[in-house]
């Protein structure tokens, strides 16, 4: 899966690297321990950046490469920070025969950011996601925590609107 | 004494139809009545019937919710209509017919939820408890026959013996190969090791199938109880269950399960006193959708980029951590326990020849009723459409069905009365594999399907072997340049050449059966690829490049409402005029086509 550096600053926190650390010790040890680790560094950083990686190869002591290696090949990882907003719309078939190839563009247009992009003040994100399982909602798309279903074509901009602050 | 069984579904859908409110509702009302020792609650998995007004507004569309002893079935329930169901239904006896499902309804008679057509025409077997049973509570599953199975295989049953059952059933995978899983399970057992495991491929990433999700969900005792008995009949101890991480309700409710068990003593050492011990993990997946291949799936649990590896060794002989290992899917799992407990002769009694018992399908696409459905083998493509989905909406023409998401392939209108089984889905090219069953009408282009997929196996691939990595997007580019008008003749002898080399060449299942979707349209929808690269037309107005938008003079109004919303200056026009597409202009955003309100712009 192709995957873009960010081009948000990094801005961890000590707190956040005390935790990561903490992580790395428990795990330092335990054999092919190293998804879990990422996928629990990426809960407390909520994206794994170039920096991020660095911590773990140093305390994992395991190439840097490699870390990129699993972090680009699983499409969970992800190297660009969600924004404020986040928007994922879901490519499953069910949802593309119905038409969300179109609803993407759509927001895309309307807010200016790529499929798999984060705009550079950190507001939206765009992504297009795997299979959600909720066929029976298609298109689906979900922004934040908030789920919207059977989404017409015509509803974007209004959807999006309540989200413009 | 208890009246009434309220099963509100809590399956993904509902959860994201706000059936949490719409439970925190019933509560209040019930409370309110004082019916708290008439009515009782309960929130299971997944019914299968995925219901939502296509007309409703965004945020309502509303959960199923079925009420027992009769099963009256309320399709789109939201909070606001709580207080009307509890007065109408529980305490005057009078459901409320307006929220009642529409197939359950004939005018003044109301049927049982069994008696739709949806529903009577399934065989439920893996999803005997969806939807019936409190998935987190396991004395719910207990009471409906739970770990009856596990307990007899410990007490009655010799390992051999319970792989005799599961081979003389005929049970094959059903995450898509169809290997026999008594066959699996027999050559894992035949090793001579100190260690052995079994897995669980719950790492569902075919687009379009969620049934293995459904399970989880709505009844994932009945997998961690099959999993017990697989350990004992091939002598492991161990397993692991390899999950999406983008299910949060199933891992959840698994991990709550599992949990269970271990109180019970159903998991853990000396499992009902026979010194039988198994335990079970839980390992997330990273989303990559080469580790439902098992090879890769095993190399993913060992920490690694999930690649796959070749077979032999195969993973029976040298799995996980290169020990025996036995990996099946979530469904197969699913018609164990049923299987101890009714025998290997009821569950080959199903099916057709080489394919017994069910398959369960998630039904999706252009289709009116959506959802997971469980038939036996055999059973017609047209009864699933027809009868059990309702037919395709809004009066369009069925295209095609596709089955087997990203390897599978379109089976056409033509071949509608296909049996549905393993062999007759490869003999038309199409395959079973995890059971998405996408139904396409006559707005679905199939060459822009093809390259749908292909542009999802290119981002899947795992990069390990030449003919899948680059095979792939070799096919891909031709796709992209006959959907964009750019595509010639000897384009589509070309694709089905790399097609040919690809599924042969390649390591794993991914790349072999990537062609599946091409090949398929090719055979079937040869003229639509032929009108692309000929006539540079998209019969289905779906490739942009290929489509023109244009004004019907006859039924242009000459309102203006096109003109004021077109982002280019596109459209010229004076008012109570017909109106005029400048296609140099035109950037085919479909803005104008929306806004018409008199269905005046047409594509073509």
């Amino acid at each position: 899966m192709k995957k873009k550096m960010t081009t948000v600053n990094f801005n961890g926190t000590q707190e956040q690297e005390a935790m990561l650390a903490q992580v790395i010790d428990e795990y330092k040890n335990v054999k092919g321990a190293l998804m879990p680790v990422l996928q629990k560094a990426q809960r407390i950083y909520g994206y794994l950046p170039i920096e991020v990686q660095k911590m773990i190869a140093d305390g994992m002591d395991v190439s840097l490469e490699e870390i990129y290696g699993v972090v680009t090949f699983y499409s969970q990882f992800i190297l660009n920070p969600k924004g404020e907003v986040a928007i994922a719309v879901c490519m499953g078939t069910a949802c593309y025969v119905k038409g969300s190839g179109d609803i993407l563009n759509k927001i895309s247009a309307n807010i200016g950011v790529k499929s798999g992009e984060t705009s550079s003040d950190g507001k939206y994100s765009l992504e297009a996601t795997r299979c959600i399982g909720a066929c029976g909602l298609a298109p689906v798309m979900t922004i934040n925590d908030d789920v919207y279903g059977r989404i017409k074509l015509e509803e974007v901009d209004e959807i999006l609107a309540r989200y413009k602050k | 004494m208890i009246r009434y069984h309220i099963l509100i579904c809590g399956g993904t859908k509902c959860e994201n139809s706000d059936c949490k409110g719409v439970i925190s509702a019933l509560e209040d009302s019930i409370k309110h009545n004082g019916l708290e020792n008439e009515i009782k609650l309960v929130e299971t998995g997944c019914h299968g019937l995925c219901l939502s007004d296509p007309n409703s507004i965004i945020g309502s569309l509303g959960t199923v919710i079925v009420v027992y002893p009769d099963a009256v079935t309320y399709a789109k329930v939201a909070p606001g209509d709580i207080k009307e169901i509890v007065e109408e239904h529980f305490i005057n006896n009078r459901p409320v017919k307006r929220l009642v499902y529409d197939e359950a309804i004939n005018g003044e008679n109301l049927f049982s939820l069994n008696e739709t057509p949806f529903y009577k025409n399934q065989s439920r077997i893996a999803l005997k408890s969806c939807g019936i049973i409190d998935p987190e509570n396991i004395d719910e599953y207990i009471a409906n026959d739970g770990y009856q199975a596990l307990a007899k295989v410990l007490t009655e049953m010799e390992p051999g013996e319970v792989i005799k059952t599961i081979k003389d059933s005929g049970l094959r995978g059903r995450g898509g190969a169809g290997f026999l899983t008594g066959r699996k399970w027999e050559f894992a057992a035949d090793q001579v090791s100190d260690k052995k495991y079994v897995c669980c491929n719950a790492d569902e990433g075919d687009p379009g199938a969620f049934m293995d999700r459904s399970v989880l969900e709505g009844d994932p005792h009945s997998v961690v109880e099959a999993m017990a008995i697989a350990g004992y009949a091939i002598g492991a101890d161990e397993g692991y269950i390899y999950i999406r991480a983008e299910y949060p309700i199933a891992v959840n409710r698994l991990e709550i399960a599992i949990k269970q068990a271990k109180e019970l003593g159903l998991l853990g050492n000396d499992i009902l006193g026979t010194g039988f011990n198994f335990d079970l993990n839980i390992r997330l997946g990273a989303g990559a959708f080469v580790c439902g291949e098992e090879t890769a799936l095993l190399t993913s649990l060992e920490g690694n980029r999930g690649e796959p590896r070749p077979r032999p060794p195969y993973p029976a002989i040298k799995g996980l951590f290169g020990q025996p290992t036995v990996l099946n899917n979530v469904e197969t799992y699913a018609n164990i326990t049923q299987i101890i407990l009714n025998g290997a002769e009821w569950f080959a009694s199903m099916g057709t020849e080489k394919s017994k018992g069910t398959k369960v399908f998630a039904l999706g696409g252009k289709i009116t009723n959506t959802g997971l459905v469980e038939i036996p083998m055999g059973t017609t493509l047209r009864k699933v459409v027809e009868e059990i989905g309702g037919g395709v909406p809004n009066n369009k023409k069925f295209k095609a069905a596709q089955t087997g998401g990203p390897s599978g392939g379109c089976i056409p209108a033509s071949l509608i009365d296909t049996p549905i089984d393993y062999e007759n889905l490869s003999a038309v090219g199409s395959m079973m594999g995890s059971g998405g069953l996408i139904i396409m009408d006559e707005d679905t282009c199939m060459v822009d399907i093809a390259r749908y997929f292909l542009d999802f196996t290119v981002d899947e691939s795992c990069g390990k072997c030449v003919p899948c990595r680059i095979g792939t997007k070799r096919i891909y580019e031709l796709l992209k340049k006959i959907t964009s008008g750019l595509g010639e003749m000897e384009d589509l002898d070309k694709l089905e050449i790399l097609c040919n080399h690809v599924q042969t060449a390649s390591l794993c299942q991914l790349g072999q059966s990537a062609p599946n979707p091409i090949l398929s349209t090719l055979k079937y929808f040869r003229e639509e690829y032929i009108a692309h690269v000929k006539d540079k037309r998209c019969v289905a107005g779906i490739c942009k490049n290929l489509l023109k938008y244009i004004i019907l003079a006859e039924k242009c109004k000459g309102c203006t409402a096109c003109i004021q919303v077109c982002p280019t200056g596109a459209i010229t026009g004076e008012i109570r005029k017909a109106h005029i597409i400048d296609q140099e202009k035109c950037i085919k955003c479909g803005a104008c086509e929306q806004k018409c309100r008199f269905a005046a712009i047409i594509r073509r």
